[in-house]
């Protein structure tokens, strides 16, 4: 056995928190072997272009609790840019790969779809944009073909295009279906019409107005974002933060869950024609946003999270909570006694656990789906209360998912009361550092979708010289295409709206 | 009353009610969607938002698909129409419209078909997935919807001898027995059903939905814009009032005119707008607490109705 795979196997018995191991290219595939079949789960994969002879590969795996994240790092030689796919190892591998074959034009061997992902066609072929050769303003190709859909043929099947511009104020995405009657038989997601090229903005940056962009990522998950990459900057340069903190930013995590998953709830209930539980939730919806105002300063809560701390301006008072509970549960009270609703509601896109495991979905739609993954149990940065449950439901369908966002609502406005009742500082913001700087770190924060993964690496100079950024919405849209196989077309937009998965969070 | 005098009568009652139920159309949704927000608890649009928007659709731009036929633009047009026509023979004000005799129930449902098979055709015009898709979605609820109706209807001439509306309306106004006998009320609860799936409202359409593929009749008539678009929602909000008017007539008669002389006629007038308005916010009410249902529910919904009709017709034969 090689050297490597020797310290792999050490690292599943010592089990530390943080490891780097450096593997070849050719043990890669029994190293990747090794972590997932003891329980680690792949959250991210980043290409990075070190210099003139080599491209790196890094693979972060993480397991908990406790919080263990292992990089697994592969340089591969500028000149041949190949690696052994993972893609029968894993299905988010796969994903992955196709991402870093687009962004950088590292080919994954053996890979069973290798299509582009991330750039649409009128790209040129040979353009990698996340390479550090790469123009910025590249010939675009005219003539290129449509996206080759695979097309289902027969007797009785027909189309519908749906977007990328579609009737709601909603960003991008195309929707292709087949459909028998009214059964949808296969839909295919074609997203990426707003890849911005985030990643790279982050390269260069200095750190003030980097973490600006980073709560800019994707405008509901400003905490969400924000958080996750100040954790993986903090562990990068090696600042501790202090106790308070955590609970700091744990009350402004718990927010923004609070303001969206009220909102998605309504937004469910109006999907189904239920309008005035709709009316209800955004009331409360405009409330919690004004709340975010008062504690933050921004509706949004953009600004609370900081290197070394956190500031706010004030804490929600357990009344506010108490109240903002009682008037969800009157929403959730009225949508679950409306039959209709619960009957559109009932077993409507259906995802099983096994599906939402293979796929790797993460969040809400996985909790739905009765897989118990939660960032806040697995790799948790604060202590929770400890009447903390896990939201789950076991059903998979529309209906476990609105149960999980209720139920979470429920849990997070018991964690804002506790939080907000522990005795401290309104802002706290200290640079300890305690540890050496490592120059790599990574952040993992459960936000109000599921699990924000960023890992940020540092350069000599200590400049920013690359982000990674993986919000749950990459690993979970190829769900909502199984979720529908069998669901009609007019559930559609009740399916996806149970997801409710973000094209910007996606399309980066 | 000399002839002369007497079709210029005929016309001016024949204008008036078209009149009624075309600026009632508009403004009855005004109303629903009032009643509607405010018991949502929102402000809502004023009451003559729609006609506002009418305006504005009217003074647009008339944009056509590039291959989209005649028939396209034909679709708003013959709605419009056919409602307008049946509005100035039925008796909405008066039991006594012109041209009363050839007001045949079952003759004006197939005339008013008529506009929703010409959008329908519109849609399948443009060739558009979304058109294909709301025209066979509005053709299936249309199909559940018709049998209902027609049942309804026989039900509800069995006791009268006769099809003929005024003539319905007028037997309910002599003897009120006829509209408290379980054939009138069950035929008349069959009639509702289908108006509201006619009229694409809750439970059966969500009116006010911005998801193209949940839609039935807005999917139909996606592509229209500008002044076929102003018709066409004039059209519909038209047929909803003309579907009310003659439901409450056939309800609640009373107040309608059954003498000549503008007073009577006036006072009708008067009574039809009360009882439609009460419907319509009947019916909004309704639909606050309601939601849209599964579209593979709708049989069932439509089959209830059905169901209605037909006990409607057996009664009446039984009671014979």
């Amino acid at each position: 056995m090689t050297e490597s795979l020797t310290r792999t196997e050490l690292l599943l018995i010592e089990r530390p928190s943080r490891a780097v191991v450096d593997v070849g290219a050719d043990e890669l595939v029994e190293a990747a072997a090794l972590l997932l079949s003891s329980g680690f789960r792949l959250a991210l994969v980043a290409g990075h272009d070190d210099d003139d002879a080599t491209l790196r590969i890094v693979y972060l795996f993480v397991g908990g609790p406790p919080d263990q994240r292992f990089e697994l790092h592969v340089r591969i030689s500028r000149l041949e840019p190949r690696i052994a796919s993972l893609a029968h190892l894993s299905f988010p591998a796969g994903r992955f790969e196709r991402e870093l074959r687009d962004l950088f034009g590292i080919e994954p061997v053996g890979h069973p779809q290798p299509r582009p992902l991330v750039l649409h066609q009128h790209w040129p072929a040979a353009w990698h944009p996340m390479r550090k050769d790469a123009e910025t303003q590249p010939p675009m190709n005219p003539d290129a073909k449509p996206y080759p859909f695979v097309a289902v043929e027969g007797p009785g099947i027909y189309e519908i295009p749906v977007g990328p511009v579609h009737a709601g104020v909603i960003e991008p995405g195309h929707f292709r279906f087949w459909v028998v009657g009214e059964t949808i038989v296969k839909m295919k997601a074609r997203l990426w019409f707003t890849h911005k090229g985030v990643e790279r903005l982050f390269e260069g940056r200095d750190l003030e107005s980097a973490l600006h962009l980073s709560e800019r990522i994707s405008g509901d998950s400003a905490v969400g974002h924000s958080l996750a990459f100040c954790m993986a900057v903090e562990e990068a340069l090696g600042i501790a933060v202090a106790p308070r903190t955590a609970e700091l930013r744990a009350i402004l995590l718990e927010l923004e869950r609070l303001y969206n998953h009220v909102a998605d709830v309504g937004a469910l209930c109006n999907d189904a024609g239920f309008g005035l539980a709709n009316a209800h939730a955004l009331t409360l919806r405009e409330r919690l946003l004004r709340l975010n105002e008062q504690v933050t300063g921004h509706r949004l809560a953009r600004g609370g999270v900081q290197y070394g701390g956190a500031v706010l301006r004030s804490l929600p008072t357990l009344n506010d909570l108490r109240e903002i509970g009682q008037r969800f549960h009157e929403i959730v009270n009225l949508a679950r006694s409306n039959t209709i609703v619960m009957d559109r509601f009932t077993g409507t896109g259906v995802l099983s656990a096994t599906q939402a495991r293979e796929i790797g979905v993460l969040g809400v739609a996985a909790r739905a789906s009765g897989l118990a993954r939660d960032a806040r149990y697995s790799h948790p940065f604060v202590q929770s209360p400890d009447t903390f449950m896990m939201a789950c439901a076991d059903a998979g369908d529309v209906l476990a998912r609105f149960q999980v966002r209720c139920d979470e609502v429920d849990a997070s406005l018991d964690m804002l009361a506790d939080y907000v009742s522990r005795t401290g500082a309104l802002s706290v913001v200290s640079f300890e550092h305690t540890g050496e700087s490592t120059h790599h770190g990574t952040g993992i924060v459960e936000g109000w979708r599921g699990a924000v993964v960023h890992r940020v690496e540092f350069d000599a100079a200590a400049t920013l010289s690359r982000v990674k950024i993986v919000d749950p919405s990459f690993l979970t849209w190829p769900a909502l295409a199984v979720a529908l196989a069998d669901t009609i077309v007019p559930d559609f937009p009740l399916v996806n709206k149970s997801f409710n998965l973000s094209y910007a969070g996606n399309d980066l | 009353m000399n002839s002369v005098e007497s079709v210029c009568v005929a016309g001016l009652v024949a204008i008036v009610q078209i009149g009624a139920v075309l600026v009632g159309g508009p403004l009855l949704l005004g109303v629903m969607r009032k009643v509607r927000s405010r018991l949502e608890g929102r402000r809502g649009a004023p009451i003559h938002q729609p006609l506002l928007d009418l305006r504005k659709l009217i003074t647009k731009q008339r944009l056509r698909p590039f291959e989209a036929s005649w028939v396209f633009g034909f679709g708003p047009v013959i709605l419009v129409a056919t409602v307008a026509a049946v509005a100035a023979i039925s008796p909405l004000a008066t039991t006594r419209p012109p041209l009363g005799q050839s007001s045949d129930f079952f003759a004006i449902i197939f005339v008013l078909l008529l506009g929703s098979v010409f959008l329908a055709l519109g849609a399948l015009d443009t060739g558009t997935p979304f058109g294909g898709m709301g025209s066979s979605r509005a053709m299936t609820v249309g199909a559940l919807a018709e049998p209902a109706l027609l049942v309804a209807i026989l039900a509800m001439s069995i006791p009268a001898h006769t099809s003929n509306l005024p003539a319905l309306v007028r037997i309910g106004l002599a003897h009120p027995v006829v509209i408290a006998s379980p054939a009138r009320l069950l035929a008349l609860g069959s009639f509702l059903v289908v108006i509201l799936a006619e009229s694409g409202r809750l439970p059966v359409d969500n009116p006010s939905t911005h998801l193209e593929l949940t839609m039935i009749h807005e999917a139909m008539v996606l592509e229209y814009a500008g002044p076929d678009l102003g018709l066409t929602m004039l059209g519909e909000s038209m047929r909803l009032v003309l579907l009310l008017g003659l439901l409450v007539n056939l309800l609640v008669p009373w107040g309608v005119a059954d003498r000549p002389g503008a007073l009577a006629f006036v006072i009708g007038l008067v009574a039809l707008v009360g009882k439609v308005l009460l419907a319509g916010v009947a019916i909004a009410v309704f639909e606050v607490f309601s939601a849209k249902l599964r579209l593979f529910r709708l049989p069932e919904l439509l089959a209830g109705g059905f169901i209605l009709a037909v006990l409607g017709a057996v009664t009446a034969v039984v009671s014979r």
